[in-house]
């Protein structure tokens, strides 16, 4: 490349004149971009190409970078600068990058973050990590290939994460003799796909990462090309937390500080907008109300904060205000619901199982949620709508969900802060999926509760008895259904008023429409927790005896009773003791291959970890088992 | 007009603190392990930012070799002090039992007081999450670090068992006996670290300044005679030589660079104008490519 490039003219500076240096470099900006492009397409090359360019490759890497290039390189006896950049041992086995990296380097304007993401099909999951951090986008094409199914993929994440600002890098345009009509025809293939999807703008550069042609500055090798090269086009697009700080104050409260009974301050990063000391404000979702007293730092107080810093507030007020609120200008207050439709983008190797709640973290607040079956999922390349019942691994969807609370949020498309979660299992703890929103559903809305007069303190009163749901849990022939008998039989004579809510019979009527797969295993127990829960309103010990074999259903039905009322028992009997019982027969149809999704044998048990009581069948009776039961409920 | 630009070293401070706090406010148990050097240095005064004017709710933590420079204890201790924080020093009660020591016994040094060290300590006194100052841009490996690494009951670090981070969204919750290293520094580069020392007047180890002090050259390297334990080979003499250090770590293991520069400006300009990296220094990472991987995943930091 030529000697006039902006970056190498900072070494002049650097050796006369430091202190100069340094005081024009913290005054540099910083922007984050993701590269995307097919395995081929170059772009590990372009990004060492980069570092290269911008010297941040030393002489011991350089010389490592050499003898690797001539032992396992690509390019023969010349530099392959994808090396710099491919990361684990196992990756550079196979040749292929499997993760997000992040790579850096900086010029006199700015300092750069790029998130390079492989172009592999089956990893959307990097690709929406990379792209959630990042201002711009670089889409790289061959330019010997043009627009390829890949290239669409990744133009429609880059849009659904809401990068605005996309470049359009159509590489290695040696190979193609830096052909102006080449260029040109992809562009315009491009333009035309781009504003299909809802990319209204973007700026196309013709490129070779190989030889450096209009990277650092404009190549003689296209002289047809009048626009600015790739490294200054970055140095100087706007950045998206500029654009932020134009937008109504919001700042989700981390951590509240508390080092005496004097002081009180709301830290947090302030996710848009700007704040002052005095600037009226309102938390939420409680909706109170004060003003700034103090924006405080380490360096002393400050009369300004903006969008993107880290700040500790101080209210005029003693309001309630702790982790996950939000605080918001007064004047504009954010929404506030509990069911939303949004986009859900799959990450993990457990497929989503509608009605099953997970974790869904947004801002700073952690919720329990669930995901209703998706309406439709999205084909990445072909952005056709398909019927789903669920989403697998790297799958993208539009699903409705729950949350037990009502929460404050801002469409993602208004602030990625404010509108993007992610889903936790709640067993696993992975995080499961990457969800945007779209709005909240307005039935959320309409629906209040009626409060009654009689209240459940009143229906137990009556009863002269603490309600309870006595929930026990064990393999199919454990003795379930024999245990919860006999206890209610001995409660009843103990005068309590009790109801067997048991897993045939329920199924027999109110869940005769459920069959068997994981979703409608989990509906069925959602069932029945409701109706434990309303019978537990009612004042009654409840009993039931479901086989009930997942942990994060037990959990949900758990969550949804008061604190102390839900007792698990867990009905322990080993698989081939209750295999040896087979009652009903049913093992012995399961193990023929006649009886699909059985417990045990072709669908997993989860044994309960820490159960309230555990019940060993093969050391005591039922009888016995019982006893144990009451002991706990009436001691 | 309301609206400012951020500088970069402005929104590298905002996320530092960031996910400082998220884990402060998700945490049971955390520490910073804190290794005395400029990253650590940094990591301390943007924990001191977060958290005021509280002092940082969690202990700091230093894993010693018993090898390291003196100066660095000296710092450690005041840095402690200064920021009201309580210091805990841990020493692998059998690395100190067998005398172990880089100049007889080679990587096992680093395994015993530091891999198993840490862990020990970790162990010991039931931390669930620990600060690190690592950066992405020390090695190729950790460019894919997440900034928060879950490591399971026995320590190990799985490429595969990590987490997606989107946003400033991390996820932090883990069983029973998991634990998290979270790098908050991690998307700082060597030059964001050494301006923001000097933006910011924060105090580092006077080791990283230029100054006449005794050393051998060995192995490629120069060595500084930092006490009476470097055992001298025959016909070597410590010589005066005006040397700084680029990365700080056992003095026996760390390579000094000659230079004249004694001032932050003046280290700056060195290490901008410099050609080589600044891990260089360091002889564990020469054994072979991948050999920063595979002591992660045996749980070196």
């Amino acid at each position: 490349m030529t000697t006039q490039d902006p970056i190498y003219k900072t070494d002049a500076l650097i050796a006369e004149n430091i202190d100069a240096y340094l005081e024009a470099h913290q005054h540099k900006t910083m922007l984050r971009f993701i590269t995307c492009g097919s395995v081929d397409d170059g772009k590990s090359t372009l990004i060492g190409r980069l570092l290269y360019d911008s010297k941040m490759i030393f002489e011991d890497q350089l010389a490592a970078l050499e003898a690797d290039s001539k032992r396992v390189g690509t390019q023969g006896q010349e530099i392959d600068f994808a090396l710099l950049v491919d990361g684990l041992a196992a990756e550079r086995e196979q040749g292929i990058t499997i993760d997000v990296a992040y790579r850096f380097f900086a010029t006199e304007k700015r300092k750069f973050i790029v998130a390079d993401t492989p172009g592999h099909e089956q990893y959307t999951r990097n690709m929406v990590t990379g792209a959630s951090t990042a201002d711009v986008a670089v889409i790289l094409i061959d330019a010997r290939k043009g627009v390829l199914t890949q290239t669409r993929r990744h133009s429609y994440l880059v849009n659904l994460l809401g990068i605005r600002h996309v470049v359009l890098a159509v590489n290695k345009m040696d190979l193609v003799g830096y052909d102006q009509a080449i260029f040109d025809k992809i562009v315009e293939e491009y333009g035309e796909f781009a504003r299909s999807i809802g990319i209204d703008a973007f700026t196309a550069i013709p490129i070779s990462g190989f030889k450096g042609d209009n990277i650092t500055g404009p190549s003689e090798n296209t002289p047809w090309y009048h626009g600015t090269a790739l490294l200054p086009h970055l140095e100087t697009v706007e950045l998206d937390t500029t654009a932020d700080q134009a937008k109504p104050f919001r700042m989700p409260v981390q951590w509240v500080n508390r080092p005496n009974l004097d002081f009180r301050g709301f830290a947090g990063l302030v996710a848009s907008g700007t704040v002052r000391p005095g600037d009226a404000i309102r938390v939420l979702p409680s909706g109170k109300t004060s003003t700034i007293a103090r924006v405080v730092s380490l360096d002393g107080d400050r009369d300004l904060a903006v969008a993107g810093e880290s700040v500790t507030l101080t209210f005029a007020d003693e309001i309630d205000c702790s982790r996950g609120q939000v605080i918001v200008a007064a004047q504009s207050p954010l929404e506030v619901a509990d069911q939303f439709e949004s986009t859900l983008v799959w990450m993990d190797e457990h497929e989503l199982v509608p009605g099953r709640a997970y974790w869904l973290k947004i801002g700073t607040q952690t919720v329990s949620a669930t995901v209703h079956a998706p309406k439709y999922e999205v084909n990445v390349n072909t952005q056709e709508h398909l019927a789903t019942k669920t989403l697998d691994l790297n799958a993208i969807g539009v699903a409705n969900i729950t949350t037990d609370r009502e929460i404050p949020f801002a469409p993602y498309d208004d602030n990625r802060d404010l509108g993007g979660f992610i889903l936790i299992d709640k067993i696993t703890n992975h995080t499961v999926a990457a969800g945007m929103i779209h709005f909240a559903l307005r039935r959320a809305q309409n629906i209040h509760w009626q409060a009654t007069d009689i209240g459940r303190e009143h229906h137990a009163g009556m009863k002269h008895q603490k309600p309870a749901v006595l929930w026990l849990t064990g393999l199919s022939g454990s003795g379930k259904s024999t245990i919860a008998n006999i206890v209610e039989k001995k409660l009843a004579r103990m005068n309590r008023h009790t109801f067997l809510l048991d897993g045939d019979n329920v199924r027999h009527g109110l869940n005769k429409d459920l069959g068997f797969t994981e979703a409608d295993r989990i509906e069925n127990i959602r069932r029945v927790g409701e109706v434990a829960k309303l019978m537990t309103d009612a004042g009654l010990i409840v009993i039931t005896a479901f086989i009930s074999p997942f942990r994060s259903e037990r959990d949900m039905v758990r969550g949804m009773m008061q604190p102390g009322e839900f007792v698990e028992v867990f009905v322990d009997t080993p698989l081939s003791v209750a295999e040896g019982r087979d009652v009903k027969g049913l093992y012995a149809k399961a193990r023929a291959g006649q009886l699909k999704n059985f417990t045990g044998i072709d669908s997993p048990y989860e044994a309960p970890e820490a159960p309230e009581i555990r019940i060993d069948t093969t050391e005591i009776t039922p009888e016995q088992a019982a006893d144990l039961i009451i002991a706990r409920l009436i001691p | 007009m309301n609206q400012k630009s951020l500088t970069h070293l402005q929104r590298l401070e905002a996320e530092s603190i960031h996910i400082m706090r998220e884990v402060v406010a998700e945490a049971e148990n955390p520490v910073m392990l804190y290794s005395v050097g400029k990253d650590s240095a940094v990591m301390l005064h943007l924990a001191k930012k977060a958290f005021y004017p509280a002092p940082p709710p969690f202990p700091l933590l230093h894993v010693d070799t018993t090898w390291k420079f003196r100066d660095m204890y000296a710092l450690r201790d005041k840095a402690a002090k200064d920021a009201g924080m309580e210091l805990l020093v841990y020493q692998n009660p059998e690395a100190v039992a067998r005398g172990i020591n880089p100049f007889d016994h080679g990587s096992l040094h680093t395994d015993m007081w530091k891999t198993e060290g840490l862990k020990q300590a970790l162990d010991k006194y039931g931390f669930d999450v620990a600060f690190g100052g690592a950066r992405r841009d020390e090695e190729k490996s950790r460019a894919k670090e997440r900034v928060f690494s879950f490591r399971s009951a026995n320590h190990r670090w799985d490429p595969k068992s990590q987490r997606p981070e989107l946003w400033r969204l991390y996820n932090a919750r883990k069983a029973k006996g998991e634990s998290v290293r979270v790098f908050p520094i991690s998307n700082w580069t060597e030059l964001d670290i050494w301006q923001y020392i000097h933006l910011e007047g924060i105090e580092i180890v006077p080791l990283y300044f230029s100054a006449p002090r005794p050393t051998v050259q060995r192995d490629g390297l120069i060595l500084m005679v930092d006490d009476e334990r470097f055992p001298l080979r025959d016909g070597e003499t410590p010589q005066m030589r005006s040397v700084r250090f680029r990365t700080l770590g056992c003095y026996p293991l760390t390579g000094a660079v000659e230079s004249e520069a004694r001032t932050l400006p003046e280290v700056i300009q060195e290490m901008l104008l410099t050609t080589t990296s600044e891990r260089q220094g360091r002889a564990i990472d020469h054994d072979q490519a991948a050999s920063m991987e595979k002591k992660k995943q045996e749980g070196y930091f």
